[in-house]
């Protein structure tokens, strides 16, 4: 009995120990970076984005790569020691991020990022939203965002909403920072108006052309350059293709002379080459995120690459 | 209109009349000049007053009526339910399964509670009952970087405990869980917990968590006095070996009493290794994820202190966007006779219809103590409806 005592004993000095542990946590928290904002966005879009208006007195970490799916990113618990200092967390919304995002917030143990909190920025609300659905939806759709498509930073005139939204936040963060903040918003409206007239002038002879994406994610892109989905690979948002709807594109495609087929790069490319060869059409991996390949490396150079890339597949299959 | 129209006329003429009266006495043009700038002035303003009175604000619409029904709806929490169906072929001596059972119908229900905290609960309903599986606030505004959780949990013990039925990567649980840390419920209690990101050199995640139970587990733990708390640590370190590659290890360490009385003590050890692959450019498509557990049991029963020790090694790997492989190698000890040793091996082969449902079939071959063996095919129908929720790390 005497060794049960012994083990009680222990047991109490285990607690002793870790209450002892967590008061001295208490002391030691980590001061915040001096002078810097430390901003952690869910995607690299909203990175380049907040990077364009923060300038250097802002310190930014994107979560999920450009290359990578953003529906499906692993929570890892080494992004919670970015989220556990940051100031700011600015997410895409509309339940892009509401596999993964959710419970790395609750595990940050950082008041100032949870929802609603000031230190949440949900960029969506900020810009033009797509495909709100109007009735009833089910799964039965696939996996269908009930807010809206949340591919909406695929708009450069979102971006700049975006980057509007952005330029206020951070001058509430930072107030003595605004008139800078203000200047940066402004370069970038400049330089993405010079863009864009230079985007319009590519995409001119190609108006109105018909395009087969892979998933569900370009509806604000093909708004803003005049182009028309006539059909997706995936036969419902998130579930693969199935051969009987892979005969029906190939059908439609070749009723409507549908030549390219849009996919980004963490999709197979298997079944849409096999429909580009049926078709004598063009598969065309188009980045739809900043540092999805090395030279999409900020917003402005995504679509400078997206538009080249769209512009030689369309005068290839003329 | 008209009105100021006349109102120019009669301003007009008032000048007129002026200049017409003039004789009189006539005073300098300039004195003349002034009065009429003066006259026109006042006049003018008259006009702009009148103007403005005339001009009729536009009304607002009436909003008639509140927000509509979606809107009524926007403070409800986020409800799923996930549902599990099992099946069985083969036999099994010694721990017999149903040919069919719904095994269970887990309903979630979680919501942010206020600036302050979050609320999960998870009720299960089976075949033969009902059990709150969880139930507990967390406290996620705390200052020093602190999560705290209360209310009835799965303890933070290795990842087996903390994982749901239908979160697992096979239709059944371990041995080593079986044998020694209370079968499919676990470690599952009402208690607190405390957890902290620790401080770590280079890229290292290092996490502590404390909790404290009311010391009730199943045939674990039991609290026979009102403080017969039991206790559970778990320290967690991860690390990014590359961009797609990761390895965790853990040890957990739980305590309580057992249920032979205040004075009998079940301690329990647990290390827990996981590495993973998933290349970013191919995540839908392709991971392989290697998980281990080893449990020490030491368990004070009469006459004399009995220690144990069981593990399981599961390996699985994902085809393709639908098609998912895995194996697994079971070993335990029983805690109440550690010379009674359990051993078994199952292989698994998992098809995603949709992120929503799943269907799994699993050979499994044990041999218990004694000759006894349990030779079985099982198969598992999963469902998720309602609320999206988070994918299991």
């Amino acid at each position: 009995m005497k060794r049960l005592t012994n083990c009680r004993r222990s047991g109490r000095t285990l607690l002793a120990l870790v209450a002892a542990l967590l008061l001295s946590l208490i002391a030691s928290q980590p001061a915040m970076a001096a002078g810097k904002i430390n901003i952690v966005t869910s995607t690299s879009d909203l990175a380049s984005l907040t990077s364009e208006v923060g300038g250097d007195r802002v310190s930014v970490i994107a979560i999920a790569r450009g290359y990578q799916d953003c529906h499906f990113v692993e929570a890892k618990p080494s992004f919670l020691l970015n989220l556990r200092k940051a100031d700011l967390l600015v997410v895409v919304g509309l339940q892009l991020e509401i596999g993964w995002l959710p419970p790395l917030i609750t595990q940050s143990g950082n008041p100032k990022i949870q929802p609603a909190s000031p230190g949440y920025f949900d960029a969506s609300q900020f810009a033009e939203i797509l495909e709100i659905p109007t009735a009833q939806v089910s799964r039965a759709m696939g996996d269908v965002h009930p807010l809206g498509n949340p591919h909406y930073w695929l708009d450069p005139q979102n971006g700049l909403r975006v980057a509007k939204g952005l330029a206020q936040k951070l001058s509430e963060v930072s107030p003595g920072d605004a008139p800078y903040f203000r200047q940066r918003l402004e370069g970038f409206q400049k330089r993405l108006a010079e863009a864009e007239k230079r985007w319009d002038e590519q995409m001119k002879p190609y108006r109105g052309r018909k395009i087969i994406t892979y998933h569900q994610s370009w509806p604000n892109f093909v708004k803003r350059f005049g182009l028309q989905v006539a059909d997706y690979v995936e036969p419902r948002p998130g579930i693969p293709p199935s051969p009987a709807h892979v005969v029906e594109l190939i059908a439609l495609m070749k009723r409507q002379n549908v030549k390219l087929i849009l996919v980004e790069p963490y999709f197979d490319l298997k079944t849409p080459q096999s429909v580009a060869r049926e078709t004598g059409g063009q598969v065309v991996v188009l980045m739809p995120s900043v540092g999805g390949n090395p030279e999409t490396g900020d917003y402005i150079k995504l679509f400078d690459y997206d538009i080249n890339q769209l512009v030689n597949a369309f005068q290839q299959t003329r | 209109m008209t009105v100021l129209i006349a109102l120019l006329l009669s301003a007009s003429m008032s000048v007129g009349i002026l200049c017409a009266q003039s004789p009189a006495a006539p005073p300098s043009v300039e004195d003349q000049q002034k009065a009429q700038d003066e006259r026109i002035r006042k006049l003018e303003d008259e006009v702009q007053t009148l103007k403005a009175a005339l001009t009729v604000p536009k009304a607002e619409p009436v909003q008639l009526g509140g927000a509509g029904g979606a809107a009524a709806k926007a403070f409800n929490p986020d409800i799923s339910l996930n549902g599990d169906l099992l099946g069985s072929i083969g036999h099994n001596e010694v721990r017999p399964v149903p040919s069919m059972e719904m095994h269970e119908a887990e309903l979630g229900i979680q919501s942010v509670i206020d600036p302050y905290s979050r609320g999960d609960v998870f009720i299960s309903f089976g075949e033969t009952g009902v059990n709150v599986e969880e139930a507990f606030i967390t406290l996620t505004a705390l200052p020093g970087e602190f999560v705290a959780r209360i209310g009835k949990m799965r303890a933070d013990f290795g990842k087996v405990n903390t994982t749901h039925n239908h979160a697992l990567a096979w239709t059944d649980r371990p041995l080593v869980t079986e044998n020694l840390l209370n079968g499919e419920d676990g470690i599952t209690d009402m208690g607190l917990s405390m957890s902290r990101i620790l401080p770590a050199p280079g890229d290292l995640f290092l996490e502590a968590t404390g909790q404290v139970f009311r010391g009730d587990s199943g045939e674990l733990f039991k609290a026979s006095r009102k403080n017969d708390l039991s206790i559970v640590g778990h320290l967690r370190g991860y690390e990014d070996l590359t961009e797609n590659t990761n390895l965790e290890l853990g040890y957990s360490y739980a305590q309580g009493h057992n249920e032979l009385g205040h004075d009998f003590l079940t301690k329990l050890h647990g290390i827990d290794l996981s590495l993973r692959w998933k290349p970013l450019r191919r995540s839908i498509y392709n991971s392989l994820l290697w998980r281990s557990e080893f449990v020490w049991s030491q368990r004070d029963q009469l006459p004399v202190r009995e220690r144990a020790f069981g593990l399981y090694s599961s390996l699985e790997y994902r085809l393709d966007q639908r098609w998912t492989v895995g194996g697994r190698f079971d070993w335990s000890e029983r805690a109440t006779l550690a010379s009674q040793v359990d051993r078994g091996g199952s292989a698994i082969l998992t098809y995603w219809m949709s992120e929503f449902s799943q269907a799994r079939g699993q050979y499994r071959f044990t041999r218990y103590d004694g000759n006894r063996s349990g030779n079985e095919i099982r198969l598992q129908l999963l469902f998720v409806m309602g609320a999206h929720g988070a994918h299991p790390f």
